[in-house]
């Protein structure tokens, strides 16, 4: 089926290395961007399961990731919308 | 005509958006009120065909499965598509009337809000793995907007709150999603839970991903950080969509993947268990938090935290008696919470604040108010008659047949920690103002008909939903797929 190679396994890296994110740092910003690591990870698994097809590429994985993607995008850009007013309303405070 | 309806439950709300967008709520509501309708419409009548016909299907764009995505109609699905419209038009009603409609935030509402409509109803007629995680997120993309119509910098950083778990909680289900998909090679509901049968590690590695990511976005306990914060801190009418609907789509999911896709992995002993022992959890801490609240809303949105833990209790009893007891409760706790919401942003505009030591002697000045509060209390404690009564009857009788005595203790106590906390605020509004500390009345804000009445008709439907319970069990009708 799916033998382990260097895909698989960078994918469990990010997914890892993204949740460690998520848990240790308090910044919004941070944490927003180590979702975002999760989530490639996620992509990048199922771009490696595309690959199990004898004949060529699996196209739906692809067309998942590519939803995925832009639903990440969209909520991401959010995100940062939300993290620049709050910061914002952080300085008005301050004054 | 019939098989179109799917499409048109989820079409028609999205275009009353887009619609909304272009032209604003409009003179007196109108367009408002147009979008309500066209919204409501094809919801209702797609609920009556299921109710007459049974399951209805749709191959979106004639594709059959495995390529195509199935919208799927069946009692479930109709029961919280009724829901949905029943609890919208009411909260429709009342966002009319709160709302000034030259205001920004009027706007904004009635474009999100028919947008979270066609995003809810699209999750509800889902039957397709990956359709589900595309519409969860619209919901969730739909719904934390609406948290920041309040304005405040509490909302903001509650609604950023909000948005990192869910980002997360979406991330592990959709990881679920790819093994599944890389162990059965199709998203359909219905035929991964075909190819799955006969387990293996990998199927209780995806079931423990999406399990994990559902209850991350239904917030229940340890994941429930985020909901008090977030549906205290927006306006009434949101905080009602919020937690009579949006919370509970997670929930329905989990319904469907334990009905379906992951019966094996989830019916497991140990799972069930673990499951049942969270809804303990967050019966027990939500209840418990919630009678030391000092603001009334943060009261109602952890008394959300509590009645989200009885839909829990489910996996290990498993039979068609909690089946119908958790999602009645559902659909029971829907109606009351949101009537309870209108009431408690119903107080907080008259008197401009919610600090439940500071309501003293406001309870003859607000008797409406505090009397749909009351009437809302009463389904909400699990009081007869009422829809919560029945669901947590229903819950009762299916934990004593299978002996789990405990578990119906926990039920019992739960509805006794909810008293607490619906009879503290009404304690609180109905105590004698001090005669001697401050003779003055305080000023009240006076609230139109529009804002009163949705409320006192929500209440009164939980109540009503006590004897509705032959006609709307027959719509939900059998377990799907005959499991138990």
């Amino acid at each position: 089926m799916m033998g382990l190679d260097v895909y698989a396994i960078a994918a469990a890296v990010l997914v890892g290395l993204g949740f460690h994110g998520l848990i240790t740092q308090p910044h919004p910003l941070k944490r927003l961007l180590a979702v975002n690591v999760v989530g490639n990870g996620v992509f990048l698994a199922l771009i490696v399961l595309a690959r199990r097809l004898p004949d060529g590429p699996d196209p739906i994985p692809h067309a998942m990731v590519l939803t995925g993607i832009v639903i990440a995008v969209s909520a991401t850009a959010f995100g940062l919308a939300l993290v620049r007013r709050q910061a914002r309303d952080a300085e008005e405070r301050d004054d | 005509m019939t098989e179109m309806l799917p499409v048109l439950a989820v079409f028609l709300p999205l275009l009353a958006g887009v619609i909304l967008f272009l032209s604003g709520p409009g003179p007196g509501g109108l367009w408002a009120l147009g979008g309500i309708v066209l919204s409501a419409a094809p919801s209702l009548l797609l609920v009556r065909q299921v109710a007459v016909m049974g399951t209805i299907e749709h191959l979106m764009g004639g594709w059959s499965v495995p390529l195509g995505i199935r919208l799927m109609a069946d009692g479930l699905s109709a029961l919280m598509i009724l829901l949905t419209a029943v609890v919208g038009v009411l909260v429709s009603i009342h966002a009319l009337g709160l709302f000034d409609r030259r205001d920004a935030a009027s706007r904004q509402f009635w474009v999100l809000w028919p947008l979270l409509w066609g995003a809810l109803n699209a999750l509800f007629l889902s039957a397709d793995l990956f359709n589900a995680y595309v519409t969860l997120e619209l919901v969730t993309l739909a719904a934390i907007p609406l948290v920041l119509l309040a304005g405040s910098a509490r909302a903001v950083s509650a609604a950023l709150r909000y948005l990192i778990l869910a980002l997360f909680g979406s991330m592990l289900y959709l990881a679920g999603v790819a093994l599944i998909y890389g162990l059965t090679g199709v998203l359909d509901m219905q035929l991964a839970g075909e190819r799955l049968a006969g387990g293996g590690w990998v199927v209780n590695l995806a079931a423990a991903l999406m399990v994990t990511g559902l209850l991350v976005k239904a917030a229940i306990v340890p994941f429930h950080l985020w909901l008090p914060d977030a549906h205290g801190s927006a306006p009434a009418p949101v905080s009602a969509l919020l937690s009579a609907l949006v919370v509970k789509a997670a929930v329905y999911l989990l319904l469907r993947l334990w009905s379906g896709p992951l019966l094996e992995p989830l019916s497991q002993p140990s799972v069930a268990w673990l499951l049942a022992g969270l809804g303990v959890a967050a019966i027990l801490y939500g209840s418990v938090q919630a009678l030391r609240q000092p603001r009334l809303k943060l009261v109602v949105a952890y008394s959300t935290v509590a009645q989200l833990g009885y839909m829990l209790l489910l996996f290990p009893m498993a039979g068609l008696l909690a089946w119908q007891g958790v999602i009645y409760h559902g659909v029971a706790h829907g109606v009351a919470k949101a009537a309870l919401f209108l009431a408690a942003g119903n107080i907080l505009y008259q008197i401009g604040h919610d600090r439940i030591v500071d309501l003293r002697g406001s309870g003859t000045v607000l008797a409406v108010s505090f009397g749909t509060f009351a009437i809302a209390g009463i389904s909400i404690m699990g009081l007869p008659p009422s829809g919560g009564f029945l669901g947590k009857w229903l819950l009762l009788q299916a934990t004593l047949g299978a002996g789990a005595w405990w578990l119906a203790l926990v039920i019992l106590a739960g509805g006794l920690l909810a008293a607490g906390y619906v009879f503290r605020v009404l304690r609180a509004a109905f105590q004698l103002p001090d005669s001697d500390a401050e003779g003055m009345e305080p000023p009240v804000r006076h609230i139109g008909p529009l804002m009163r009445w949705p409320a006192l008709v929500l209440a009164l439907l939980g109540i009503a939903l006590g004897f509705a319970g032959e006609p709307l069990l027959a719509l939900l009708g059998d377990m799907p797929g005959g499991a138990g």
